[in-house]
């Protein structure tokens, strides 16, 4: 699988964990493409942080508005019945309770739910932006991940090491090989995917995983 | 009394060592005239409340590279490369704020509150240095009020009021900031009569304006 495929995999099998008039929020990047797989008539709301409840897709070219855009900074459009608003509004939103996921990317996830994904000390400080808000806030969080990182270790840790975007939040972890449940019990393997088995995603994974007796398939 | 100025006489309201908010989401709703005025004036030794420090070829990330500032407030230096490496080499102090209790942050400022509870941060080092809170077998974060001495925010519409509407994303951190700096500038595209805007539509009541510049367009 080329990394397209990859990423395409993980947003498809992230839509169907958004269900018809829920309220999510995207993050930059990856999460960005799980738009691209919520089905029309699902009457889903997205929020973008900067302030936009009903975010619609992307305008063709020579039709942006200077004035909407995502967190990304890039051109979106608003769909009919969408609204604008302040930041203190906006993560009233997040943090009040009122978002029913968010989805973010990782540079690393522990099986207790621990997610770091803002800095790399010493190399990469983009700061935090939103993602600490909407990790605490969002009712459902859920993180898509290539399964290990670009030297080809896990990112999927027993214990986070770099600095935390917060504590015991996550829930669910998509990757292009498995869906993982973090639960109370630890993280469980819900679904590998149709060109993995168990043994590559344990392989891959520095977690300990719960193997259920059912894995089901992910699709 | 609102008066109306242009961008180079409105400035002179920031000297150096001020404290200056700008609105903005990555340029989305930064007002350029008043950027590139207060670029043009070269003001430094400056601190920046702004979500983040945008591009370096956009928004306030221009004064991150005319070096206008020893410290910034935001949420976000990820898209201004000349921001990390001056915080890398000492030149420019750095405070990253998650974005949601920044907001809360300057919104305490504006309506006279000593601070915000937030969940936001608690197990990670947002919380350092910071006092904590237990609500309700509950802990938060005490974020203190932050104050700005000049604000620079940018609005679709003015009355001569001073009152004012804005535009979809464009409007993010610029209705906080006017309520919560001494002197406060808005950069807007259009100015009309009092009584030309629906009472009902006005997002900043003019109360908080002192300053309304017309935008250039560029």
């Amino acid at each position: 699988m080329d990394k397209k495929e990859k990423r395409n995999l993980i947003a498809k099998r992230i839509a169907q964990e958004i269900q018809p008039g829920e309220v999510v929020n995207l993050g930059i990047g990856m999460p960005t493409l799980v738009a691209n797989f919520i089905e029309d008539g699902e009457n889903i709301l997205i929020q973008s942080e900067n302030g936009v409840l009903g975010v619609g897709p992307a305008p063709e070219e020579g039709q942006e508005d200077p004035d909407l855009t995502n967190a990304g900074g890039q051109p979106v459009t608003i769909i009919p019945g969408g609204v604008g608003f302040d930041s203190a509004e906006s993560f009233s939103i997040i943090r009040g309770g009122h978002l029913d996921s968010t989805v973010l990317g990782a540079l690393e996830v522990d099986q207790e739910g621990n997610l770091a994904n803002w800095m790399i000390p010493g190399k990469l400080v983009p700061g935090m932006g939103g993602a600490m808000d909407l990790v605490v806030g969002a009712k459902k969080v859920i993180i898509a991940t290539e399964h290990v990182n670009k030297n080809g270790a896990p990112k999927i840790l027993k214990k986070c090491t770099l600095p935390l975007t917060a504590e015991k939040e996550v829930d669910m972890i998509v990757t292009e090989l498995c869906v993982i449940e973090i639960t109370e019990e630890g993280a469980v393997l819900r679904e590998v995917a149709e060109q993995s088995s168990i043994e590559e995603v344990q392989d891959k994974t520095e977690a300990d995983l719960i193997i259920p007796d059912n894995v089901g398939v992910l699709k | 009394m609102i008066e109306i100025l242009s961008a180079k006489e409105s400035v002179k309201q920031i000297t150096d060592g001020s404290t200056v908010m700008v609105g903005g989401f990555l340029a989305t709703g930064t007002p350029e005239t008043l950027v590139d005025a207060l670029q043009e004036q070269g003001t430094g030794k400056l601190t920046l409340v702004a979500n983040d420090t945008s591009f370096p070829e956009k928004g306030i990330g221009k004064l991150i590279v005319s070096n206008q500032f020893e410290k910034v407030i935001v949420s976000h230096i990820g898209t201004n490369k000349y921001t990390g490496e001056k915080m890398n080499n000492g030149e420019l102090e750095v405070d990253l704020v998650p974005q949601g209790t920044l907001a809360e942050q300057v919104r305490a400022a504006g309506a006279g509150l000593g601070g915000i509870l937030t969940p936001t941060g608690i197990g990670t080092v947002a919380e350092e240095g910071k006092q904590k809170l237990t609500v309700d077998e509950k802990e938060y974060i005490l974020a203190e009020p932050i104050e700005g001495d000049v604000a620079l925010i940018k609005a679709e519409k003015a009355d001569k009021n001073g009152n004012l509407v804005y535009r979809l994303s464009a409007r993010n951190f610029n209705p906080l900031m006017a309520k919560a700096a001494k002197v406060v500038i808005a950069e807007v595209g259009e100015i009309v009569e009092p009584g030309e805007l629906d009472p009902d539509e006005v997002i900043t009541p003019g109360v908080y304006v002192d300053y309304l510049v017309r935008r250039e367009e560029g």
